[in-house]
């Protein structure tokens, strides 16, 4: 019998009575992050790494019993020992490792190895089953240093401002737009933000994340001077009333997918920067390397690919079904199939 | 080369013409002739044969970037271009290149055909690991002869005639005909004042627009002149300096493919340009459009192919007469000369008057036009009494009014991704109709869906999928399509025993379910209208 393996509600522990990141209402549940493919209401209890706790409070509401834990700490649950490890994806994200009698397994629920100043940096952890995403799970994958994204953006900015246009780009609420606003440049200009995403600015500064200063949009009045400013939405923001109250727009996409042509075009938007809180092509074979895992199992993406090149490296690896979502793009239901 | 992907990039970035001709005219004005030159050649689509087969440089791709060939199979599929899936897939340059464009096309990219396999690879290796990412997929593209960028040629010659302060009429007719892309011919494009040498020049077509609607708005019929609107092969006649040119409006040469044309060519005055339709002709009247195509397949063209599929041109306008200029002479006077032309060289049976069709009233003509599938027209040519042939598709003087298409309710059985900007998302659709019981595939078509009825349709293929084929999924046959298209005729070779010319999607038929498609019975009977 396996250590973890997946019934109808999600990933389940049986000698810890658990499941980890349930899509269904189970008693006892493990969040790895804060995404809402990973962390989903109905459960009765909820323990997570210490700096998801507010992230949860504003994603589930309050009506629920949560437990928090330090990184690093480890807590017995039923038969196990449970502790959680930073995944660098978004603040307070982590991977769970389980631990039963000597065999140790790891999920890793999303991550990324590239430089995140909002969150803690991915960690490597020694186990002997691995439990990883693969949402971009092929060799084109490959980002460029997250400074060189950010020059590019702050660049495309400044053009704007100068040509009296409002910038505007698109990223998760939770994650995604707060690395953004790191790297923005304040000198530039004004730095705006959709209500949902300024929320998710509260939690993060109330959790000793530091941002540059921002500006809920609110309901933009009329005749309201946007030129030079720089605004972050969410995605579901893209063609919305609300989007065209801001005069003449030059709208940028941050998403690992805009790696590829055709995605970025099919966009409609003016610019796609290549900006993933999810590991690339070479990330993830060096974090499954790291792990020392000699078996592998291969969630939400490409799996099938991974699956094989893991194998063919003599790695026991196999493809696990599970309903991780990984980087979404809106309206792109099956981006990653 | 960094000057030309740069400017590929902007193209690409932006969906507004004004900003296309921006990128153009600062791209022209940045470089030196010899670059600007190669650029328009590119931009404006004309090819380079492909200089090295894709397998070869896909093998090449695979060594470099140190991959199993079956990961490289995924990544092209999920990229959906081959020149952007290596791009991506090669590592990353020890070195950066500053040599322009020129230097990159004729002594790396053309001498390539010259080359052993080995100096192929080597070179192209070495330009790799010179080339960021957007160099490598623009020069990729240009290895694969698949450059291909969205502007058109009006874009290009907006940008020169900005850059050169000359009209967009004086650029547009020196950039046709058979140019070679040295900096002397940018040099003239842009210059001035230029004395202009190339015999073999033609002009710039006029094309009419699409007449939507009742033609009474068109005002007075006796304003107007009606043609049958023929479907051959857009050509002009050029004589000048005792040498025949033939132009296709797809700007190629085809002169040699024409032999009758040729011989008719050498009838003519000297200083002639006559616009027309080569036709497929015989017995008075033409042959279906299919028989031409059998024609134009043809790299050599036999007796045999040419007794059986004669060809005419069928005279709609003249260009040039006694060496003159005569597109501002107003249409009658025009058609007038050329009918005297025609009438002429009568005997030799190689030209005939495309003739106006006298009609009282627009109701009149309505009337006629219902015998345009038994005449093998697609209606008719509406022409201005008194306009000048001008340039390009403009409105107001000429139209074309012309039939419905052949439609048909056909049910979506296969679907495959689709290439470039629809990379990954279900846009190549094969439709079936029902023949004795059983969907039998009918029909391949593309475009015709919106932006949103696409994506409902991949989301849609996504669920229903019944069985993959590599790329191709079988899915249930439950979405009714309405397909138009232009021509049909008997085909052995498929297995409905039909063929169509241009199909298209008219429209997604969600009122239909599978069994109101149409039968193989209905399509033939289509056969003998």
């Amino acid at each position: 019998m396996p250590l973890l393996r997946v019934d109808q509600n999600g990933l389940w522990c049986e000698a810890g009575g658990f499941h980890i990141d349930p899509w269904g209402s189970v008693p006892k549940a493990l969040i790895t992050h804060g995404h809402s493919d990973h962390a989903r209401i109905g459960s009765s209890s909820y323990l997570c790494a210490a700096p998801s706790e507010r992230i949860l409070r504003l994603r589930l509401g309050s009506e629920f019993q949560l437990q928090t834990i330090t990184y690093g700490d480890r807590l017995t649950v039923g038969d196990v020992i449970v502790s959680f490890h930073p995944a660098g994806h978004v603040l307070g994200s982590a991977q769970i490792r389980v631990e039963h009698r000597g065999e140790v397994w790891v999920v890793s629920g999303d991550y990324k190895l590239a430089a995140d100043p909002t969150c803690a940096p991915f960690e490597p952890v020694r186990c002997n089953t691995f439990v990883t995403e693969s949402t971009f799970g092929l060799p084109i994958y490959r980002w460029h240093a997250p400074e060189t994204v950010f020059t590019s953006i702050n660049d495309w900015w400044r053009a704007n401002r100068d040509h009296g246009r409002c910038s505007m780009i698109f990223g998760y609420p939770l994650g995604k737009s707060q690395r953004a606003l790191t790297g923005l440049d304040p000198e530039i200009g004004p730095i705006y933000c959709h209500g949902a995403i300024e929320r998710m600015n509260q939690v993060y500064r109330e959790s000793g994340v530091s941002l540059p200063a921002t500006t809920a949009t609110g309901e933009p009045k009329r005749g309201q001077n946007w030129a030079g400013a720089m605004v972050v939405a969410p995605p579901s923001a893209q063609g919305s009333t609300w989007m065209r109250r801001f005069g003449e727009v030059s709208t940028g996409m941050l998403s690992g997918w805009m790696r590829i042509r055709g995605t970025r075009r099919r966009q409609s938007m003016d610019r796609g920067f290549v900006l993933s809180d999810h590991a690339d092509w070479p990330g993830l074979l060096q974090a499954i390397g790291a792990t020392g895992a000699d078996c592998v199992l291969v969630t939400h993406g490409y799996r099938a690919p991974l699956v094989r090149w893991l194998s063919e490296q003599g790695k026991d690896a196999r493809a696990l079904e599970t309903r991780f979502e990984g980087e979404a793009l809106e309206n792109e239901a099956e981006a990653a199939e | 080369m960094k000057a030309f992907a740069d400017l590929y990039t902007a193209l690409d970035e932006t969906t507004k013409t004004n900003a296309k001709v921006e990128a153009l005219a600062n791209y022209f004005r940045a470089v030196p002739p010899e670059d600007a030159v190669w650029a328009i050649h590119f931009l404006i689509g004309r090819r380079i044969k492909r200089l090295i087969e894709t397998r070869k440089l896909v093998a090449w791709a695979i060594e470099e970037a140190g991959i199993p060939e079956w990961i490289f199979g995924e990544c092209y599929s999920a990229v959906g271009d081959l020149a952007e899936a290596i791009a991506l897939l090669l590592p990353a340059p020890i070195a950066t290149t500053d040599k322009s464009l020129r230097y990159w096309v004729e002594e790396r990219l053309l001498p390539l055909r010259q080359w052993s396999d080995e100096q192929q690879r080597e070179s192209i290796g070495f330009a790799w690991l010179e080339m960021d990412e957007r160099q490598r997929f623009v020069w990729n593209k240009l290895i694969t002869g698949e450059f291909r960028v969205g502007v058109s040629q009006s874009l290009v010659v907006r940008a020169l005639a900005e850059v050169s302060g000359l009209s967009t009429e004086v650029i547009s007719h020196r950039m046709m005909g058979d140019w070679i892309p040295a900096p002397t011919f940018y040099n003239q494009l842009i210059a001035k004042d230029t004395e202009d040498t190339d015999v073999s020049r033609p002009y710039p077509f006029f094309l009419a627009y699409p007449l939507e609607g009742d033609p009474a708005g068109l005002g007075d019929p006796s304003e107007w002149i009606a043609e049958w609107k023929w479907d051959g092969i857009r050509s002009q006649v050029i004589r000048r300096k005792w040498e025949t040119f033939v132009w296709s409006r797809g700007e190629d040469l085809v002169t040699e493919r024409f032999p009758e044309l040729e011989a008719l060519g050498a009838l003519l005055p000297e200083g002639t340009a006559i616009d027309g339709e080569i036709m497929p002709w015989q017995g008075g009247g033409p042959l279906p459009f299919a028989q031409m195509q059998r024609r134009i397949g043809r790299k050599v063209l036999g007796p045999k192919i040419l007794a059986e599929v004669p060809v005419v041109l069928l005279a709609y306008d003249l260009l040039e007469w006694q060496g003159e200029d005569v597109r501002e002479w107003p249409l009658e006077r025009r058609r007038a000369q050329l009918d005297a032309l025609v009438t002429s060289l009568a005997s030799t049976g190689r030209m005939v008057l495309s003739a106006s069709v006298p009609f009282g009233s627009w109701e009149d003509l309505a009337e006629l036009r219902h015998q345009s599938r038994e005449r093998r027209v697609e209606g008719f040519m509406l022409k201005r009494v008194g306009s000048p042939y001008r340039v390009g598709r403009k409105r107001g003087d000429w139209w074309k009014w012309k039939i419905q298409p052949y439609s048909v309710d056909c049910v979506l059985i296969y679907a495959q991704p689709g290439h470039g900007r629809r990379a990954s998302l279900m846009t190549d659709y094969t439709f079936a109709v029902w023949d004795d019981g059983e969907l039998v595939p009918f029909a391949k078509a593309y475009s015709g869906l919106t932006n949103e009825e696409i994506a409902k349709v991949d989301a849609w293929v996504r669920r229903n999928t019944v069985e993959k084929f590599g790329p191709v999924r079988r899915v249930k046959p439950e979405l009714v399509f309405e397909l138009a298209f232009e021509g049909i005729q008997n085909s052995p070779r498929h297995r409905s025993g039909i063929a169509v010319r241009f199909p298209r999607i008219a429209r997604w038929r969600e009122d239909k379910k599978p069994e109101d498609a149409d039968t193989i019975g209905t399509i033939r009977n289509l056969l003998t209208i």
